[in-house]
């Protein structure tokens, strides 16, 4: 009698996949994300999905940062940091989640090795800002926002490893207002891959990347992956 | 994820993983009731009713706060002063307003089971917000939540239920929820308010409360749910307190970092002293801080996202 919206993929189905993922090959190749073919609900039209996914992946083509380049890039926008703001007055790190929080305390790290100045560092969730949360099939998981200071008048540098769209700083920013209202905000990036649809920009970047829509960019930490890399890869069809 | 566009009637039927789910989604929510403006767009635009043929101060403010707080709008019916006092039957009541756009309906209602009519009606997601002598899910899983704020964990804790278990639907909530999470429960009250079967659903029962609260991490004293007693349960108030009355003498049982929960309103003096009510090991009024938040984590997880 009652038709609620039943699963495109269940539950068990996305982690049974992921394992498969994993067990194939854990850094060269991934599954598509899931959520890109949201839009088909039909039964056939999820039984051709299905069979597309398997047929379809991606395969890494460069890599375009190693450990010693994350590591050079950091320190040169550690050093831009202090240069921009003459100094570490009122600046704090807040990494966007997951892997702007790892970067923004490897900035602190480096920035209390130059400067001998504690930079406080806060992480910011922004799942609850998304503009596409009504869009997107998965519903992601809410993470912990751990602000331990209080960021009105603070100038406050927002990280994060991929600069894209533009859509995550946005929700970033709105997150970050909602806190109070900091002196002025500024954004860090490992990576710029180009592709804004927001009039958003970085102040820092440690490498511009140009990149066509059809790859996608990998930002690997050594706290979260066990590995520090950077790699491009693009979808290719199984034959 | 799981509990999308599902409706939450009971922790009966809530699997453990899900359970789990919502608490360290409210783990994450609680952080924006600490903030000097509380209000996340999450869910804007969606319209959330609450219809509540019983009286409620805390789940109601609750749910109605947990929705400003994600930027839902809200409109609450009470039976008291809506058409329910013309005669209009519940399926009535519950498709008009599902006709006026309504995404999501909390209710609680005196007739167990009446959630699950609603929402075999309804094909918008329904809130148990406790039906009769049934369940009141919320309240176990802002139980369970609370409790991990104090405990590392659930598995292996001794809780000891106190009271009114006929008449509970906190007691049945928590029963279900705690033991799927691997708790061990002990239950004891008057023998005419503690049903024989309950042993049934995986829980010790006891006459003797000292004998359920020997060791327990956590004593969870429930309301004397005199509304929903016919007479001559048990001789007096006075004498339920005597013997069931959660006081130091009671209380020495139990472990000595033992929390006390309660889940409101209380008789003050009867089922619990005044003393312990207020002292530093009673953990009810956080019980109800994190109300709001496990409420959030239960909104943004049945609302939030795709349609």
């Amino acid at each position: 009698m009652k038709e609620k919206a039943s699963p495109l993929i269940w539950p068990g189905e996305a982690k049974r996949r992921r394992i498969q993922y994993e067990k194939k090959s854990p850094l060269k190749e991934h599954w598509w994300g899931f959520s890109f073919f949201s839009c088909l609900e039909q039964n056939d039209a999820k039984a051709n999905f299905m069979k597309g996914i398997e047929n379809m992946h991606f395969i890494d083509k460069a890599e375009i940062m190693d450990e010693d380049g994350i590591r050079r890039a950091l320190v040169r926008i550690a050093h831009e940091i202090v240069e921009r703001n003459k100094g570490l007055d009122d600046v704090v790190l807040v990494g966007i989640r997951r892997r702007g929080v790892p970067l923004a305390n490897r900035l602190a790290e480096i920035l209390k090795d130059s400067e001998n100045v504690e930079v406080p560092v806060g992480e910011l969730d922004i799942t609850l800002y998304r503009d596409d949360l009504t869009l997107k099939f998965e519903q992601p998981r809410v993470g912990r926002t751990y602000l331990p200071f209080d960021v009105t008048g603070k100038k406050v540098v927002l990280v994060d490893d991929v600069l894209y769209t533009g859509r995550t700083i946005r929700a970033a920013l709105d997150a970050i207002m909602d806190h109070g209202r900091p002196q002025s905000i500024q954004l860090a990036v490992l990576i710029d891959r180009g592709h804004r649809e927001i009039p958003i920009r970085a102040d820092y970047v440690g490498k511009n990347v140009p990149t066509s829509r059809r790859e996608e960019v990998h930002v690997r930490l050594s706290e979260i992956d066990g590995i520090d890399q950077v790699t491009i890869s693009e979808e290719v069809k199984d034959d | 994820m799981a509990l999308k566009g599902k409706d939450l009637l009971s922790l009966q039927e809530l699997s453990q993983e899900d359970m789990e789910l919502v608490l360290s989604t409210a783990r994450s929510l609680k952080e924006i009731l600490s903030r000097p403006i509380k209000k996340v767009p999450t869910l804007r635009g969606k319209v959330i009713c609450t219809l509540f043929y019983e009286p409620s101060t805390r789940t109601r403010t609750s749910f109605e706060l947990a929705a400003k707080y994600m930027s839902a709008d809200t409109v609450s019916i009470s039976a008291s002063t809506s058409s329910v006092q013309k005669g209009e039957t519940l399926a009535d009541t519950a498709r008009n307003l599902a006709m006026m756009g309504i995404d999501l309906v909390i209710m609680r209602h005196s007739v167990s089971g009446s959630c699950h009519f609603l929402s075999q009606i309804l094909d918008i997601p329904v809130i148990n917000a406790g039906d009769g002598m049934h369940e009141h899910p919320t309240q176990g899983l802002l139980d369970i939540f609370t409790i991990l704020d104090y405990k590392p964990g659930i598995k292996g804790l001794k809780v000891a239920i106190l009271g009114d278990i006929a008449h509970s639907r906190v007691a049945r909530s928590n029963i279900f929820g705690l033991t799927k999470m691997g708790a061990e429960v002990a239950v004891s009250g008057p023998s005419t308010l503690l049903p024989p079967e309950i042993e049934a659903l995986g829980v010790k029962a006891f006459c003797r409360p000292e004998e359920a609260i020997e060791g327990a991490d956590v004593v969870y004293v429930l309301r004397l749910q005199l509304e929903r007693q016919s007479n001559s349960l048990f001789p007096s108030k006075r004498e339920y307190q005597d013997f069931f009355g959660l006081d130091h003498d009671l209380l020495s049982h139990a472990k000595e970092d033992a929390i006390i929960m309660h889940p409101g309103p209380m008789n003050r003096g009867v089922e619990i002293a005044t003393d312990i009510a207020d002292s530093p090991r009673s953990v009810i009024l956080d019980q109800v801080t994190n109300g709001v938040a496990v409420r959030m984590a239960v909104l943004y997880l049945i609302l939030g996202g795709r349609e």
